[in-house]
């Protein structure tokens, strides 16, 4: 790797990260240069925050050495980094909502005028001075629950700078940034850049890395897959160090015939808790045997779609049709007995009970199918089902009674897709299915997604990766901001038309807002 | 404190699963060893009269100690029972002194039986009011059992302007004759409450197992929003659980009326605690998903052998409480170093594995 005019200013030597049931990031070195914009990008779960974190010292390396300015450091806190000068804005905004603006910007480190307590006009004054920078046009004194999620990020930006970081770690800073607002943050960098600061750039969006990078690494599988000046580079060659050469063992398609509708929403909407909607007027149809991928990147509201369709947001608006009956029971459990079924994206938090053993969690939701004189809960007929679905999915487990914390993050997924399954639904909504997992798991998952297409099932899947939704899906359906801006047969589909209808929605909406005043 | 000191002598060899086998076992250890220490030191500790009197004791502590077992696997909590126990004491006791005064001249009376079902209904319907506190209302289930508490007690209270309800032998006319059995009666020479325990527990221990209510129990408390997610209607669950708690709760204020064949508006104060400290002794895991009745028995046992044993020993019920508060936290802390033990040797495992 060429350093001519930059020197490093933190390594990490060979460090590997393991959760429990997954390997997040395996044997991975990396060197981060001083004074310029150090590029980190990867699929979902490639293991980029999770080396981001353990710069900022919120995980600590399960091997490996951090190295700053060439000597070992060991931080057992984010307070601990930041002592050492690194600032991390994160994905998921950490700020008190029910704090001032200026409150948050010196959370912990408050100007205080000895014990006659803080000095609440000295910090609003210097907090002023750090937002003006940004020219974010926020006063220190509003409240940041007051403020729209793209003000708020310029908060957490504003933050980190007060804290006179030498290391500067962005994760997607600009994910809920209009295109002003990026221009601002960019000019900024610059700044930062020019006064020796090292900055951490994390983002999906390839244009802006070419753009502002001047390294790029690029991570797959929680491992380093390529290093380079970003000059000397395009972007066909990241998609490639992305996806890898060897292309994913994707499931053949075998032809079958489509049957009739299977599940119909119309005009889905939903509230979003900071003003507007998290999913937008969506319709959208699927027919029996049919793969439908919903293509969108992070916050286009997938998840919420998924989530009004089961009936986990009681604010939800619209209807939705399985097998040409609308249901108008808009709970959970009803759904599910007539026809619904959803994967969730996060599986520690939605998709399992962790306390409960492999063989429960599958029988979790179709526990009355097993029930003997409408109470008894008949162990042969649970345990033969498990078996069966056992196999089926080819789910590694030495015994369905040990806990389902003490399998791989694959084999957790699968078991999450068997409960699913076992209530025996018409439609299936998977939502990142593939997020987290290994490279055989993801096979396996994909196969049985054909293979359940070809038994009659509508399947509706969400991914935010490009190669998955092209290779996958019947029909493809890009979300963006909430809305589908584009349905394309496969046949028609290429990657440039996919990736443009992503980012139509944020642009075609400011435009609406202004239509809708006019 | 035993448990400790007997985990404390194993060498941590063979990756701690010796260890971790003791520690799993280590309230059955804690039984033996108070078992153990009271029958050197404690004169008379096992004949059969005091083995029976104790199990009467424990017998009481271990309903409220099985309804509170469900609650806390739930994520919850119940601070109403001992309360319970008193205003369905009370209920009991009123209705066979007094009847119900119909107010145009005439007094229903009840025979028995239907006295005991009415009190289980109040103490059921006591656990409803706590249930939908907590899922429609939203009230957190310390505040909601909290408040229920205070008005359950305040309701004993005035049912008989604080006074005692005494003498409940009934009237041979009315047939409300009989109330003393279930507190005093035997069946193949144990007491009535232990059979009715042995029953109540049996069953508990049935449901958690082989009934879909059981697993949902677990499921809602080890995970929330995954048991939703996976269509369980978790409100649902939740009222089961705190209209149990209510059951037990009345099942013991009718034992204890039956016992003292006299109701007193303070009975059952503070039961509450001693049913958790049984729970979380036996295992159940305060923040949810983890318990088992079984355990909990044996908790309610090591409790109650533990302050029998010591008043035997002429020990002062000040220090009484001492040790019962040390046994207590050693419980807890012996659990976390359980649940870390285990969390280290699978992801060392998985590491392994790669």
């Amino acid at each position: 790797m060429a350093a001519e005019t930059h020197d490093t200013i933190l390594k990490l030597d060979d460090v590997t990260k393991v959760y429990s049931g997954i390997v997040a990031v395996k044997h991975a070195s990396l060197e981060l240069k001083r004074g310029a914009v150090n590029v980190l990008v990867g699929e979902n779960g490639a293991g980029k925050s999770t080396l981001m974190r353990m710069i900022a010292g919120v995980e600590k390396p399960s091997l490996g050495r951090i190295l700053l300015d060439g000597k070992e450091v060991e931080f057992n806190s984010p307070a601990d980094a930041q002592k050492h000068g690194i600032g991390m804005v994160f994905q998921e905004l950490n700020l008190f909502g029910n704090l001032s603006v200026a409150e948050n910007i010196f959370a912990t480190r408050e100007i205080t005028r000895g014990i006659r307590g803080i000095d609440h006009k000295a910090q609003v004054a210097k907090a002023n001075i750090f937002l003006d920078k940004l020219d974010a046009g926020i006063s220190a004194e509003t409240m940041v629950e007051d403020l729209p999620i793209g003000q708020q990020q310029l908060v957490e930006i504003a933050k980190a700078i007060s804290l006179d970081t030498r290391i500067l770690i962005l994760d997607e800073p600009t994910s809920a940034l209009s295109a002003a607002e990026v221009d601002i943050l960019f000019k900024v960098i610059g700044e930062l850049k020019a006064q020796g600061v090292a900055i951490v750039y994390i983002s999906h969006r390839l244009e802006e890395l070419m753009r502002i990078g001047d390294y790029i690494t690029v991570l797959r599988d929680g491992q380093i897959t390529g290093q380079a000046m970003v000059r000397d580079i395009d972007t066909r060659w990241i998609v490639r160090s992305m996806i890898g050469s060897d292309a994913k063992d994707f499931a053949k398609s075998v032809d079958h015939k489509l049957g009739a509708e299977a599940f119909r929403a119309e005009d889905i909407c939903l509230p979003r808790r900071t003003g507007g909607l998290a999913v937008d007027h969506l319709s959208i149809s699927v027919k029996s045997g049919e793969v439908m991928g919903i293509y969108g990147l992070m916050g286009a509201g997938r998840s919420e779609f998924f989530e009004c369709v089961i009936g986990q947001h009681a604010h939800s608006t619209g209807k939705i049709f399985v097998a040409g009956e609308e249901i108008v029971a808009r709970d959970t459990s009803t759904r599910i007995r007539k026809g619904l079924a959803l994967i969730p994206e996060d599986r520690q938090r939605e998709g399992l009970v962790q306390v409960l053993s492999i063989a429960s969690n599958l029988t979790l939701a179709s526990l009355e199918k097993f029930v003997k004189f409408g109470f008894h809960i008949s162990g042969e007929r649970e345990r033969s089902a498990i078996k069966e679905q056992v196999r089926n999915l080819s789910i590694k487990a030495p015994n369905p009674d040990f806990d389902v914390t003490s399998m791989s993050g694959g084999n957790q997924q699968k078991v999450v897709i068997g409960k699913a399954l076992m209530t025996n639904p018409k439609v299936l909504l998977m939502d990142e299915p593939s997020r987290g997992i290994d490279v055989g798991a993801k096979a396996d998952v994909f196969r049985t997604m054909r293979r359940l297409a070809g038994e009659g099932l509508a399947i509706l899947f969400s991914t935010s990766d490009l190669e998955e939704v092209m290779a996958l899906s019947d029909r493809i359906a890009v979300m963006s901001n909430g809305r589908i801006t584009t349905i394309l047969d496969r046949a028609d589909a290429t990657e440039e038309l996919i990736v443009k209808a992503a980012s139509e929605g944020h642009k075609s909406a400011e435009h609406k807002t202004i239509g809708d005043i006019a | 404190m035993t448990t400790a000191t007997a985990t404390e002598k194993v060498p941590a060899v063979d990756g701690g699963s010796i260890l971790l086998t003791l520690m799993k076992l280590r309230t059955f250890i804690a039984l033996f060893a108070v078992i153990a220490f009271f029958s050197v030191f404690a004169p008379n500790f096992l004949s059969t009269a005091n083995i029976i009197l104790m199990s009467k004791h424990v017998a009481l502590n271990a309903f409220l100690a099985m309804g509170m077992t469900f609650v806390i696997i739930t994520g919850g909590i119940d601070l109403s029972v001992g309360s319970i126990v008193g205003l369905c004491g009370m209920v009991a006791g009123g209705l066979i002194l007094n009847g119900i005064d119909l107010q145009i001249g005439y007094t229903m009376y009840f025979n028995v039986v239907e006295v005991c079902l009415i009190t289980l209904a109040v103490g059921i319907v006591i656990g409803a009011i706590n249930g939908l506190l907590i899922t429609r209302l939203n009230v957190a289930p310390f505040i909601a059992t909290l408040g229920t508490l205070y008005v359950a007690r305040g309701f004993a209270l005035l049912s008989s302007d604080g006074q005692t309800f005494p003498n409940l032998v009934g009237k041979e006319e009315l047939a409300t004759t009989g109330f003393g059995f279930l507190g005093s009666g035997r069946i193949i020479g144990l007491p009535v409450s232990i059979w009715i325990l042995i029953v109540v527990a049996l069953a508990a221990a049935y449901v958690a197992k082989y009934v879909p209510i059981g697993r949902q129990i677990f499921a809602v408390g080890g995970n929330e929003r995954a048991a939703r997610m996976s269509g369980i209607r978790v409100d649902r669950v939740k009222m089961f659980v705190y209209m149990f708690s209510g059951f037990c709760a009345a099942i013991v204020g009718i034992v204890i009326s039956s016992e003292l064949m006299a109701s007193h508006p303070a009975t059952g104060n503070s039961f509450e605690l001693n049913a958790i400290a049984a729970a979380v002794l036996g295992g159940t895991s305060m923040s949810g998903g983890r318990g088992t009745i079984g355990g909990t028995i044996i908790g309610a046992f090591v409790i109650g052998i533990l302050s029998d044993g010591l008043v035997m020993m002429g020990v002062s019920s000040f220090w009484q409480m001492v040790i019962k508060g040390i046994v207590i936290i050693v419980a807890v802390v012996v659990d976390q170093a359980q649940r870390r033990l285990q969390q280290q040797v699978t992801l060392m495992q998985l590491a392994k594995k790669g």
